[in-house]
């Protein structure tokens, strides 16, 4: 039972990852109907410069403030120049611009950074947590409170700003929106500049475990993915409980279940994401949208 | 002065069919070795044309086809003593199927759905083959026999002159059955899905019958370029086939030109020459000129090279003076 409980926890920590990704995707999805497939490269370059900072000498924690501002700056400013221009085009051209942008910001890393694999410090205690006979890694609990104060943050800005309740109407109501004088662009710009910030978020707190190299995201865009998915990739709370539920499930399905191991996983995410498209397309919380021809 | 673009458009094949047969007599056996390679992913890329370009679905995981023809080479090679010939068109066949299957699917999901599926589908392609290890020989992979020219040719053709000829009469092949197709019934309920569904539909076209046949047809062709890659490298492992070769196959048919035949052909010759050519200045330059290139021509010249180079000659001919002014 100790084995269990300390799976499930393991696999909060992970889920929380995938959740603060998913969020991000979400976030960009419901402001322009469009998935961000750089979304996990643009975690990885600004986890590696929250690494850079560290190697500079700042305190973990400080490069972790810095770096999100980093991000903020970088999300805004990659939407005015990349994006912008192709905001109404075709999806298939958004796609394509964003697969570029995944390309590019890869390659930048590499040719930075290079492709050996750096560990990264981890910025919590490393001893364990014991509460009764069970230990937890502090890591663990770490990153899912990191994770879940992030997203609480979110939530809020969203539901208690009137910026937040802003970017709401135009994601949703964008010629109302304009209406009113809500600057509809400057707000889509607003949301990769917060999905820039959840996606660094999650790439520092996965880079102790996954070490850093320019690859590292590729794998967890994937459960990101499956997690927005199999939540509903327009609502943020199902993102955020998709990926908890994710991460969970894979690491007992990886622990307990021999035929799954390791290697099925990213398996098992591509299966989920087909058979909740196929059979749910609105996820567990999303909403069955109507279209008119 | 008097060319019309039907005439044009011949010569043009007859050019590049003659530069094609001469070229393993002029260039060293490693230049025909990579040509070997062009003609194969000339014909992975025209089934992205036909699948992205003409039916308006977007995969970013044809490396999975092409794991997949290239696996059924190898296997049945080894297990069953298969001829590679037969094994070829035994990867068209399976893939073939394989797509029809993924297509009945994929003709349900919408646009970018399909897109993030088959993402997920080429990031998991290398670790679902590493985990079969009894067929698929692990991480190890599987070394295929080298092959050379049969009897009476054996002579006069060296083993690369060989794979590069069948490659070709392969992919020549291929090009004639989608240009003859394209200009027919199927290309024109293509095109009139991808531009218009509603309106497609009122005159009798049905989606689903043709998406999913487009991504069966893509399949077949993307399963037939894995084999003839696996062929000639001589050799299959799981890591040969993972994300980075569904984005050189996506990045080469938007470069190329996603709307045309010859697109695939330019995007062929694009993702075998540019990375070698930028790897001598890094290792990263390749992905960073493959996603500036993405970039910059989505964001300037959505129809890519061969689109480019169509709207040059449209533009040319406008301004002869000789030309008869008749529709393009």
């Amino acid at each position: 039972m100790h084995d269990l409980a300390q799976q499930i926890v393991s696999g909060l920590a992970t889920g929380s990852i995938f959740a603060s990704l998913a969020l991000a995707l979400v976030l960009i999805y419901r402001s322009m109907g469009v998935i961000n497939f750089a979304q996990g490269e643009m975690a990885m370059f600004t986890t590696f410069i929250a690494w850079q900072l560290v190697q500079q000498g700042l305190p973990i924690w400080a490069a972790f403030a810095l770096t999100i501002v980093v991000a903020f700056v970088g999300g805004v400013a990659l939407e005015v120049v990349l994006i912008r221009p192709v905001e109404r085009a075709a999806p298939l051209t958004i796609v394509i611009v964003t697969l570029g942008l995944l390309i590019t910001l890869n390659g930048l890393a590499g040719l930075f950074w290079g492709y050996v694999v750096k560990p990264f410090p981890t910025p919590f205690p490393t001893t364990p947590i014991h509460v009764g006979s069970v230990s937890f890694s502090a890591q663990d609990i770490g990153i899912i409170l990191v994770s879940l104060a992030a997203l609480g943050i979110i939530t809020l800005f969203f539901q208690k700003t009137k910026l937040g309740l802003a970017m709401r109407a135009a994601a949703l109501y964008p010629d109302e929106s304009r209406v009113l004088g809500i600057r509809v662009s400057r707000m889509l710009a607003l949301g990769w500049g917060l999905a820039a910030v959840m996606g660094a978020i999650s790439g520092i707190m996965v880079a102790p475990v996954v070490f850093l190299d320019p690859n590292m995201m590729q794998g967890i865009i994937v459960y990101a993915f499956a997690a927005a998915v199999l939540g509903g990739i327009e609502s943020p709370l199902g993102a955020v409980i998709g990926g908890l539920v994710l991460g969970v499930v894979l690491n007992l399905l990886g622990t307990y279940v021999e035929a799954i191991g390791t290697d099925l996983r990213l398996g098992v995410a591509f299966a989920i994401i087909v058979v909740v498209l196929l059979f749910r397309p609105a996820g567990l919380f999303g909403r069955v949208g109507t279209q008119r021809v | 002065m008097m060319s019309s673009p039907r005439i044009d458009r011949r010569i043009g094949i007859a050019i590049v069919a003659l530069a094609i047969v001469i070229l393993p007599w002029v260039l060293p056996a490693y230049g025909s070795f990579e040509l070997t390679y062009v003609g194969a992913y000339a014909i992975a890329i025209l089934g992205l044309v036909i699948l992205t370009g003409l039916s308006g679905q977007i995969s970013l995981g044809h490396g999975a086809f092409l794991a997949v023809g290239g696996y059924t080479v190898a296997i049945l090679g080894q297990h069953a003593g298969v001829p590679y010939w037969l094994s070829i068109c035994a990867a068209g066949v399976i893939c073939g199927l394989l797509g029809l299957a993924i297509g009945l699917v994929a003709s349900r999901l919408e646009g970018v759905y399909l897109a993030l599926s088959t993402f997920a589908l080429a990031v998991a392609t290398p670790s679902i083959l590493k985990h079969f290890k009894g067929l698929t020989g692990g991480s190890g992979g599987i070394t295929l026999p080298t092959i050379a020219a049969p009897g009476a040719l054996h002579a006069g053709l060296s083993p690369e002159q060989w794979l590069y000829y069948l490659t070709w009469a392969i992919a020549g092949l291929l090009f004639f059955v989608a240009s003859s197709l394209l200009r027919g019934r199927i290309g024109r309920s293509l095109r009139a899905l991808r531009d218009n569904e509603v309106a497609a539909v009122s005159f009798g076209v049905s989606p689903s019958y043709y998406k999913t046949l487009a991504f069966g047809w893509s399949a077949a062709y993307a399963g037939i370029a894995g084999a003839l890659v696996a062929v000639a490298t001589a050799f299959v492992s799981p890591d040969s086939y993972g994300f980075a070769v569904s984005l050189a196959l996506v990045t080469g048919a938007v470069l190329g030109g996603l709307d045309s035949l010859w697109g695939a052909l330019i995007g062929a010759v694009i993702i075998e020459f540019l990375p070698l050519w930028a790897q001598k200045i890094s290792s990263a330059a390749p992905s960073i000129v493959y996603g500036l290139a993405l970039i910059v021509v989505m964001l300037f010249a959505p129809g890519g090279i061969a689109g480019f180079f169509r709207r040059v000659v449209v533009d040319l001919r406008r301004r002869l003076p000789t030309h008869s002014r008749r529709p393009l």
